[in-house]
């Protein structure tokens, strides 16, 4: 059906205005950290190259960048089994579980933080003052978005049936959960590893809060005395964050495209 | 559990001994005392009505189900605390049950993958079982890429190509369409005459389990209730439930004395299992004739076309209806307010009370 003119510049125009709302935002930082400072004229890259520069801020972002990593590491290892076995074992546990996951959501971080300091001091008492010990408060951040697409990855396959077919061919509980169940949900888990990485890049209450210098809380710090810079770093998380999604698009279409179900 | 091999017979299949077996779920029995013994090569069927314990039984005998008492012997080894994975069976289920992730041929070689096979060796085997179940074309296909009958075949060939020890088929054809499944049923029959796996085949539906088993067992409540080739199970049914479960079956009133059931004024055999005095027969539609005559004590009252044959039914003057099965070319005779004698073959029956 052809459309008519008046809706494709009502369109155009909509589309315009959304693209300004997000995106002016964006080029105003970007051109304030290619600024010169004092108001000179011309541009420079030493607000981004500063990032590397500076040992503080380039130690924060290789901290933040470790912390996703393993947060989504641990949070796979942990969620993905249980989940699965769960299913498969022992179902009538699944509101248990999911009321477990979804709890972090309900309790404002501030709160959660207040609750685990004390225990925070003994993790760092044992395992050094790392802002990595963050791991371990970060998985739990994440744990309701991590199982919820997981959950509807799992929930689009018939996990008992495979999983009853692989060990009638004489597959292993193990082999079950890594070769059978997990290539078939693999859209649901990078979907919860970049939430999950996206959080991580942006949390700042725990970090500040325990006196960790992750990415975020490094921002902030030197957004009082280097607005720029902090404002070169802030765009590249978020162009980082932003292609990992794009990636999780495109990695989800190639497997739809092999046949796999996710 | 005993670690000695297993001892295969030339037929290619296994004796299979389910002993005693009981299900308990909370308050309900699924299986109550099941006992069965399945000869190697042999294919028996469990038929029955949904949850009459059939699939229960097929899945304590696959190993992904704890019996709560009895044992589960396969080839004179005892497999009941053997876990599934360990078991050397192959399964079809209900459920389209391929792995997505892999194609057809992957999912064929995944069971001799587990066993350690090299690549070629399964590559090869895998193409044996696609050609036998006449899917060779599609070895490189993804599951959603299949029919559901060809996605049941491709389970089938991924069950044989392990060379099990039993065959078990949990309704594999229940998911398809009528014509794929009458197909399909007709080439599981094949293909399990040509490897000769003993196969448990659960079904619900009698014409399925009529037409491929070599018996038939049919179970009510988590018992079994007759376990006997088809043509007996249909022609002599050992109890009242199978009587009416099996095919369609008219109640007659009746009368037992020494062995014979008076029935419709004529005196047929009574089969063992027959109540004595009066009680009710269960006869078979082909089992009636209908005759036009002016004083019979039948009226007809409806004359159903199914093709070469019509299922035609009259009332007795005491209100019993009765269901005859006459070929096409007798019934349409008949009109619907037509007085009709009906007469009994005189072929064993079995009175219930």
């Amino acid at each position: 059906m052809k459309q008519s003119t008046s809706f494709r510049v009502v369109r155009a125009i909509l589309l315009l205005a959304f693209a300004a709302y997000f995106f002016v935002p964006l080029l105003a930082m970007f051109d304030f950290s290619t600024q010169v400072r004092g108001s000179a004229p011309g541009r420079t890259w030493a607000n981004w190259t500063f990032m590397v520069e500076d040992e503080d801020l380039r130690s924060s972002i290789i901290a933040s960048l470790l912390l996703a990593l393993f947060t989504v590491v641990l949070m796979v290892a942990l969620l993905v089994p249980t989940m699965v076995w769960v299913r498969l074992r022992v179902p009538r546990a699944t509101r248990l579980i999911e009321f477990l996951c979804l709890l972090p959501l309900t309790i404002p971080a501030l709160v959660i933080v207040v609750g685990i300091s004390n225990v925070y001091s003994w993790v760092t008492y044992l395992l050094g003052d790392s802002a990595l010990v963050l791991t371990f408060a970060y998985v739990v951040l994440v744990l309701p978005y991590s199982y919820r697409a997981i959950d509807a990855s799992l929930s689009a396959i018939d996990a008992v049936t495979l999983s009853e077919a692989a060990r009638s061919l004489g597959a292993g509980w193990s082999t079950v959960i890594l070769r059978i169940i997990m290539p078939n949900i693999t859209g649901g888990i990078l979907g919860a590893a970049f939430i999950a990485v996206a959080l991580v890049l942006g949390e700042y209450v725990f970090a500040s809060l325990l006196h960790f210098d992750t990415l975020p809380v490094a921002m902030a710090s030197l957004y009082k005395n280097n607005g720029p810079a902090a404002m070169a770093a802030a765009l590249a998380s978020m162009g980082l964050v932003a292609l990992l999604l794009v990636g999780l698009t495109f990695l989800g279409r190639d497997r739809h495209k092999q046949g796999a179900s996710s | 559990m005993t670690d000695r091999p297993i001892d295969r017979r030339a037929e290619g299949g296994l004796a299979v001994d389910l002993a005693d077996l009981t299900r308990v779920y909370g308050q309900v029995r699924a299986l109550d005392g099941l006992t069965l013994h399945i000869e190697p090569g042999e294919l028996v069927a469990l038929l029955g009505p949904s949850g009459c314990g059939k699939t229960t039984a097929l899945r304590i005998l696959a190993g992904l189900d704890q019996a709560t008492a009895g044992t589960v012997s396969v080839g004179g080894r005892d497999l009941t605390r053997v876990p599934a994975s360990k078991r050397d069976m192959g399964m079809v289920f209900q459920a389209y049950s391929l792995f997505p992730h892999m194609t057809v041929i992957d999912n064929v070689g995944f069971g001799l993958k587990m066993r350690g096979s090299d690549s070629a060796a399964r590559r090869k085997r895998a193409g044996d079982m696609l050609d036998l179940v006449g899917l060779t074309e599609h070895a490189d296909r993804y599951a959603h890429q299949l029919s559901g009958g060809q996605q049941q075949r491709v389970a089938l060939a991924r069950a044989l190509a392990v060379e099990p020890s039993v065959l078990l088929l949990d309704e594999p054809l229940s998911a398809l369409d009528a014509k794929v499944r009458v197909q399909l049923r007709d080439e599981i029959r094949r293909v399990q005459l040509e490897v000769g796996t003993t196969t448990l085949f659960v079904t619900h539906d009698q014409e399925e389990a009529l037409a491929v088993a070599d018996r038939v067992g049919v179970m009510n409540a988590g018992r079994l209730e007759q376990l006997a080739p088809p043509a007996e199970l249909y022609s002599a049914p050992a109890t009242k439930f199978v009587g009416e479960f099996v095919g369609l079956s008219n109640r007659l009133p009746a009368t037992v004395h020494d062995g014979v059931a008076s029935v419709l004024g004529r005196d047929v055999p009574a089969l063992d299992g027959s109540t004595t005095g009066p009680g009710f027969a269960l006869v078979r539609p082909e089992a009636v004739s209908v005759v036009a005559d002016p004083d019979g004590r039948a009226t007809v009252t409806a004359v159903m076309f199914l093709g070469p044959l019509s299922r035609v039914t009259c009332r007795l003057d005491d209100g019993t209806d009765v269901v005859a099965q006459l070929a096409s070319t007798d019934a349409l005779r008949l009109v619907p307010g037509a007085s009709v004698r009906l007469e009994v073959e005189p072929s064993p029956v079995l009175v219930v009370a």
